[in-house]
Formats: structure tokens, sequence, C-alpha cells
């Protein structure tokens, strides 16, 4: 696939001196949903708003479609719709209005048949006449996503599209999401929902302290960095383990009554089958074992630690 | 030219226009009508005649500036603000549009209402005392110099502005100060010689006496001075303006 967007060598730098980008280099694919994770603070915020010209870079270029952001502003701007974190809205505004205005903005002509499919999609075509302030934070939620979507970009940012918004409402925002995709949008979204880049992202960058610490298919991260972890449940509680179980590094939990072990998919042995048979030898008995994958949240969690 | 965004921006802006149409337009019209009544009947009456001209006439072109001056400023000055205050600039900055395209939306809309209620608050008038302009097509040309160049003022301040509290400091403490002080309701003729020579310090001066002049063909300063001064403080708005789009100065981080 090829490059709908392509960062190289950005950099930011405030007023303050705060450096918020470090020479970051990143390639988003056409069609792609990529989810850009990180701390409070990374960057990512800083990243979209330069790409999409809200802030100025310090160092660096961006392409958009292969169109400088700054040299053919009007050409990379109009290929991208932003959602960004805050609620903005015009409180006084109806539905129909701020929508319709948005896609003036960008320099598209009316299209009122096109609006109505964007409301009806977002579910908000029966309140196409209501003022935005009488609307509930997940309508006024979708209404930004709708004024996003009025100029029928080919690039959505959805920065942190679900925060605040309850479990029910999120699970549909990412129905949304996945049609938008469908009809051929690329969509790049932050978020702090971990479980949200696991369930929608096809590729995951992970960016801490203005750095991009890792770039990598959804899958293939959690294959590579996924761990795996055993857990047995043992027939009778044990005290102490004997030293001749002591390099698998086992933890003793809930009183003796489980052994935990934590193993390496991608290592040459996870060493299960040694570990049951020194477990015989040592007369540790169990009557149940269970695996479990780490999320990607324990992945983040310890990739953010160690950057 | 991105003709739509201008045109978005400035229908949007016109319609916050007619949703407030109390505040816009009912309210300087009041208090225009209060001021013909205060200083037209109270102080017309013991004041005859300037220059050959009623008082009560004499007063018009000074009242219509006054609140041309003050509503192209507050208009202006809060289509920008709110944006930046509500966060809705986000949309603007991230559009496909020209700064020169964006200044032309807001400040086009504050002109436009600024003129609209400048002819209101003349046709006004028209029913307190009698009126004659003699250069009909001068008296549009320094309505709409005077609302566009205060407009890009008002903008100016609006992109100034963090606070409600700067929002209004500059019209109050500056700008309605020199548009009482600057002739409206008097001529300067009529000041002591030193304050006279203090007077023509004051930019609105020369905006009130060529918009007077257009009336009644009677003025405190020459007419091309008045215009030069007008054309003269436009380009310095416009200087501004550039400055702070091209450093995105309280705009962009």
């Amino acid at each position: 696939m090829s490059s709908i967007i392509s960062v190289a060598n950005l950099s930011k730098t405030y007023g303050s001196g705060f450096k918020a980008l470090k020479n970051v280099n990143l390639d988003i694919k056409r069609g792609e949903i990529f989810a850009l994770l990180g701390p409070n603070g990374a960057g990512k915020t800083t990243l979209i708003s330069i790409i999409c010209g809200i802030a100025n870079p310090s160092q660096g270029r961006v392409l958009v479609g292969g169109e400088d952001i700054q040299t053919s502003y009007r050409k990379a701007r109009s290929l991208i719709g932003l959602v960004p974190q805050e609620l903005h809205t015009d409180a006084f505004e109806s539905v129909w209005a701020t929508v319709s205005f948005s896609r003036g903005l960008f320099g598209k002509p009316k299209n009122p048949d096109y609006i109505e499919k964007v409301l009806k999609d977002l579910s908000l075509w029966d309140k196409k006449d209501n003022k935005i302030i009488t609307l509930s934070g997940g309508m006024k939620r979708r209404v930004m996503i709708a004024k996003a979507l009025s100029h029928e970009p080919q690039i959505l940012f959805l920065d942190e599209p679900t925060a605040g918004v309850d479990v029910e409402l999120r699970k549909g925002m990412w129905e949304v999401v996945r049609g938008l995709q469908q009809s051929g949008v690329t969509i790049i979204l932050t978020t702090h929902y971990i479980e949200e880049a696991e369930e929608m992202a096809d590729r995951i960058g992970i960016i801490n302290k203005g750095e991009i610490v890792l770039v990598e298919d959804k899958t293939t991260l959690m294959q590579k960095l996924g761990k795996k972890r055993l857990t047995l449940h043992l027939q009778n509680k044990v005290s102490s383990l004997p030293e001749s179980l002591a390099h698998y590094e086992l933890e003793l939990c809930d009183d003796g009554a489980t052994l935990v072990y934590d193993y390496d998919t991608q290592g040459e042995r996870t060493g299960i089958t040694s570990l049951l048979g020194d477990l015989r030898t040592a007369g540790i008995r169990f009557n149940d074992l269970d695996t479990t994958q780490s999320s990607l949240e324990d992945i983040f969690v310890d990739l953010v630690r160690t950057s | 030219m991105n003709h739509r965004a201008i045109r978005a921006i400035y229908l949007f802006e016109m319609a916050r226009t007619w949703r407030t149409l109390l505040q816009s337009i009912v309210s300087p019209v009041v208090s225009t009508s209060l001021y013909f009544v205060v200083f037209g009947a109270a102080i017309g009456s013991r004041i005859t005649e300037v220059e050959g001209v009623s008082y009560g006439t004499f007063i018009v072109p000074g009242l219509i500036m006054l609140s041309v001056l003050t509503q192209s400023i507050a208009n202006a000055s809060f289509g920008i603000y709110f944006p930046k205050f509500s966060g809705t600039i986000y949309e603007i900055l991230s559009a496909p549009i020209s700064y020169f395209e964006i200044v032309l939306g807001y400040v086009g809309a504050a002109a436009t209402k600024s003129i609209i209620l400048g002819l209101i608050i003349l046709a006004t008038a028209g029913l307190f005392v009698p009126l004659h302009i003699h250069h009909p097509v001068w008296m549009l040309a320094f309505l709409v110099l005077t609302a566009v160049t205060f407009s890009l003022f008002g903008f100016i301040i609006g992109i100034w502005a963090d606070g409600f509290e700067k929002l209004q400091m500059i019209p109050m403490l500056v700008v309605t100060p020199l548009t009482f002080l600057g002739g409206s309701f008097y001529s300067i003729d009529m000041l002591p010689p030193t304050w006279r020579t203090v007077a023509l310090l004051n930019p609105v001066v020369y905006l009130i006496s060529g918009f007077r002049w257009s009336f009644y063909e009677i003025a405190d300063v020459s007419v091309s001075v008045s215009i030069g001064m007008t054309l003269a403080f436009l380009v310095v708005c416009l200087i501004v303006i550039w400055w702070i789009f091209r450093t995105g100065y309280r705009l962009k981080n």
C-alpha cells in the first residue's frame, strides 16, 4: 500500500523551550486504520495539529497525498477531516447549519443529499434541526465527526474519539469508523483506551516523550511482544517452592494455591514441558491449568516504561 | 481563491446578527435615539446653530460614526474572539483557506453589519431632524471605509484578547473616549486653541470631519486630510494583520 501521509524529521519546540516532537518519522498507508498510542503529553495531539495546519512545525516536512502541508496547504488540507479531542461546537447553531458550514469552509459546493447521508449514517438525522447545545455529549461527538466528514475527506483524524463516551456508544462509534474505512477513508486515531486500538487498528504507533518508539502491524506486535502466562491451580497449597524450580522464576499466588509462570512465545523453548516434568518430580500436583496472552495494554505499559 | 469558504464565514457571521437582532441592531438604534433626545433636544435648545446647521442636524454624522466605530470593533473582535474562546477556531485553521480569505469573511461581515446599522441610524435620524446629504457617494465611501478600517482594528483586538476583559478594554477605554472627544457633538472650532491642537491628534476627528463634510460641506479639517488619515489607519491595520498571520500570533502554536 502507498503512503497517504508521510512525516519526515518532524520536530516541534514550543516557545517555552519544551520539545513536544523530536525528529518524528512516520508513514500512514492509504486505507488503513492507524492507532497512535501514548501517555498524556507524549506529543499525539501536537503531531496531529501540525499535520492538520493548526500548529507550525519547527523542523521537518509533512506530505499529505503527496502535497506539502506548507507550500501546498490547500490541496493537503482538503484531503483531511479532523475531529479534535475537545468538544468544540457552535452551541447555538443547528446540526444541519454547522455541518453545511464545514462543507463550505472546505470549498465544496452545496450537496444536501450527501449531508443527509452523513447525518443518517451517524444517527443524527432526526436531530438535524436541533441546536447543538441541546444535544448529549455522545451526539456532539458525532456532530464533530459529521463536520469532519462533510467535505468528503480521504483521511480522517480522530483525536480521542471515545473519550468520555459510554461503552455502548463507544462500540457504535467503532462501527462507524469501520464503515468509513470500508468506504476508503484512511483513519488515524489516538486513544487512551488500549482495547480500542486492539479492536480497531491495522497498525499501531507508540509515541512517548515526543519520539515514535515503535510502529508495527498490530498482530505482529502482539505476537512479537506478547507474553503468555501459564497459571497452574494446585491440588494442595504449598508454602514454598523447592530449589530445583528456582530458575523458572515462578510466582506463588493465592496463599500457595496457584503457580504462575510467564513465558515468551517467540523463544526457542517455552520451558513448559520441562516445568511440568520438574513439578512432577518435586511432587507438586495440579488439578487445572490455563494460559492467557498479554494484552496490548501490557505491551504498551512495558514499552513506555522502558523507552 | 476559496470563495465558498469566504461565503461560509460571511454567512455564518451574518446569521449571528439575525439571531441576536436585539443586541446587534435594535440596541444601537435605541441608544442613538436617546442621544437625539438628550443632546439634540436638551442641548440643542441652547445651541441653536453650528456653522449654519441646526445643532440636531449637525450631530447626525457624528452619531452615525460613533455607532459605526464601536459596532465595527465590537462585531469583528467578537467574531474572531469567540471561535478562539470556544475552540471552534481549529476548523478555520485546518481548512484550505488563506489568511486573506479568513479576514475577508470576518471583516466583510462585521463591516456589512456596521454599514447596515449606520444606514438604519441615518434613517432614524431622519425622523428627528431634516436631513440633506450633499455628497451621498462620498458619504457612502466614508461609511464603508470607516466600517472596514475599524472592523480590521476590531479583528486585531479579537486576536490579541485572551479574555473577555481585554476584549472590552480597548473599546471602552480608548475608542469611546476618542469618539466622544472627536467632535461627534461639537465642532472642534468651538474648543479653545490649545485643546483644538490636542484634538487634532485624535484620529477620530478626521473621520467625523470628513463624514460631516459629505453631509453639509462643513469640516474641521480638509477632506483630503480626512481620507488620507483614514487610509493610513487602514494600512496600519492591514500590516498588523499580515504580521499576525505570518507569525501565527495568538492563533497557532
